[in-house]
């Protein structure tokens, strides 16, 4: 399908055949003071200066790092027949196909990755699809307040702080009650979601809970006890919300298998680079009688009357073009392109090469933690990880921002990203993927020791960055930022 | 024509009581707007529905439409038939596809209802 914007000329015609004169005309009933005023922009450059000074803006990227940061996005590596696939036309249509089935392709695409995802979540339905990881899980809790006809959902404190912030500003907004699940403070377990508190905060029968949300592996990349987790809420009439990596799943238990009624989680693993604000992929699924509170496109396959192979759209009814303020969301989006990239990343690996991403992965993650071990940086907690865990690191920001002046990105200072868990002072949640080398590892492993060498050495302060690694390269400027 | 012992919503629901227990479901007129019916959403039985106020949603294949109460009442029974059989809404709206029966609380209510001459009247204006 062809895309031309309107010509003055179209725009003309428009107005003609609606009797008016101007744009402004059209708009007459919204009030002046409503109306958006006109953009200050800059004027015009010439493109050859706007080039230059676009990649002026790109060199500040740092692509030069040895990174350990997760915590939410993921790098791995994506064969170029993903992107030269997207690169194709014909995918890119309106973005919510409300006269659907004339375009087969994009219904088979869509059709493609609810079905590859249903393998990977062992669940009976996926919708395609939501804005991210946060609004799908938002949209997980609210499918359980709907299901129940209860208004009170609980969330682990390991679940990622930015997918709990969205789903306060949604149930906020909304009239719902949302409650912390707590970490468990000490022994082998610490860090993991303390189902004892989970258990006691589901005895409340004045106050049933609807939901109760927990993810696997945790923001903390813990390996929760999910299959009891899933007990507990099911014993209390809640339904069970995991929050997963799909690249974990390879290696994991699929939330079907321990009893989880929905799944959600970010896409971005599966083959889409790791970006500022997107654009990502919300993935959410469920069992099957859930399907009416599932919001989002659903396409089924069926036959046409000529008894050839179909596709549709399927259960619109649930939809906002349908049900308008009584859909099953308002909020959500169909990222069909980027469904499409996982699509056709998940089939250009396959099941095998799937885990052995995934495996790899871990096996990385723990030669990280041997090499960091090795310089005696020792892990914040002790329970099971996949590929990404916590590190006990004195001045965990000071020292991260040495390290980034030294070439290594060691992942997330965990202070900063959750400043409401005051156990997680001094930690830095790092990981690693197969994208993760050797060489990687004995750098991050090396400065790491360098700087705490010299940290113990001359205490306070942190030793100033050494002239031939700022020779080699490195920008102060970002590691201010 | 429709049952004239029944009394009538203006969102086209009718009710029948039998002592105190009153049945309720959407007549043929809202049947047929609705066109084939796919989809029936009940409340849980113990649950409370008040006069006027949604109790559960029909769905066709061309729209979806709450379902509004005659009467207050708490929910005894469910027509579990319409699960599997949701077109019993159409091919028997005043019979086999019934939607919930309710215990009555306020048998008052009902003089708030169309009886069938004024239902008639109203659907012959739609």
């Amino acid at each position: 399908m062809a895309y031309g914007p309107h010509t003055p000329a179209d725009r003309q015609r428009m107005l003609a055949a609606l009797g008016m004169r101007s744009v402004d005309e059209l708009f007459a009933d919204i009030p002046e003071r409503l109306r958006s005023s006109p953009l200050r922009l800059d004027p015009p450059e010439p493109e050859q200066l706007l080039m230059n000074r676009l990649a002026g803006l790109a060199a500040k990227n740092r692509v030069d790092l040895a990174s350990f940061l997760g915590a939410g996005a993921y790098r791995h590596f994506s064969p170029p027949m993903v992107d030269q696939i997207l690169l194709r036309g014909e995918w890119y249509t309106a973005y919510t196909p409300y006269q659907p089935e004339v375009s087969q392709g994009t219904l088979q695409s869509i059709y493609e990755y609810e079905s590859l995802l249903a393998e990977l979540v062992g669940l009976d339905v996926v919708s395609a699809s939501h804005y991210d990881g946060a609004a799908a899980t938002a949209e997980a809790a609210l499918m359980t307040c709907r299901a129940t006809g209860r208004g009170r959902v609980l969330v682990s404190r390991a679940v990622h702080p930015h997918y709990r912030e969205v789903l306060r500003t949604y149930f906020d907004g909304a009239g719902l009650g949302l409650e912390d699940i707590p970490l468990v403070a000490e022994g082998p377990e610490r860090g993991t979601t303390d189902l004892a508190a989970l258990e006691r905060r589901l005895a409340d029968p004045e106050n049933p809970a609807a939901g109760v949300v927990l993810a696997q592996p945790s923001f903390y990349g813990l390996l929760e006890h999910m299959a009891d987790a899933a007990n507990l809420a099911h014993a209390a009439g809640a339904l069970f919300v995991a929050v997963v990596e799909p690249v974990s799943l390879a290696v994991l238990a699929p939330p079907g298998a321990y009893g989880a009624d929905i799944a959600a989680g970010e896409g971005q693993a599966l083959g889409i680079p790791p970006q500022y604000g997107g654009p990502y992929l919300g993935i959410l699924a469920c069992t099957e009688p859930l399907v009416r509170q599932i919001p989002g496109r659903l396409v089924g396959m069926t036959t046409d009357v000529d008894g050839k192979r179909a596709y549709v759209m399927t259960l619109q009814a649930r939809e906002q073009h349908i049900r308008r303020e009584k859909a099953a969301s308002n909020i959500c989006t169909n990222q069909t392109l980027l469904a499409l990239a996982a699509s056709v990343w998940l089939s250009a690996l396959g099941p095998h090469g799937l885990r052995d991403v995934a495996a790899l992965g871990a096996a990385r993650a723990s030669e990280l933690e041997a090499a960091l071990a090795a310089v005696g940086v020792a892990r914040a907690h002790t329970s099971a990880y996949l590929n990404e865990f916590a590190i006990l690191v004195p001045n965990a920001a000071e020292v991260h921002r040495e390290l980034l002046r030294r070439g290594v990105l060691a992942g997330l200072v965990l202070a900063e990203a959750v400043p409401d868990e005051p156990s997680l002072a001094d930690t830095l949640l790092v990981c690693a993927t197969e994208m993760t080398t050797g060489d990687d590892i004995a750098t991050f492993a090396r400065e790491i020791g360098a700087v705490l060498g010299d940290q113990a050495g001359s205490s306070p302060g942190v030793s100033a960055p050494k002239a031939e690694l700022s020779a080699a390269g490195a920008r102060p400027e970002v590691a201010r930022g | 024509m429709v049952p004239s012992d029944l009394r009538y919503t203006k969102d086209h629901e009718w009710v029948r009581v039998d002592g105190d227990t009153a049945t309720i479901g959407v007549t043929d007129f809202a049947a047929s707007q609705l066109g084939d019916v796919v989809f029936v959403d009940l409340p849980a039985v113990g649950k409370a529905v008040e006069q006027f106020a949604t109790f559960g949603v029909v769905e066709s294949v061309k729209a979806v439409s709450d379902l509004y109460a005659p009467l207050s009442g708490e929910v005894l029974e469910v027509n579990a038939d319409l699960g599997s059989k949701p077109e019993l809404v159409n091919s028997d709206p005043f019979g086999d596809g019934w939607m919930i029966r309710v215990k009555v609380g306020d048998a008052a209510q009902l003089g708030e209802l169309l009886d069938a001459a004024g239902y008639e009247k109203l659907t012959a204006e739609a």
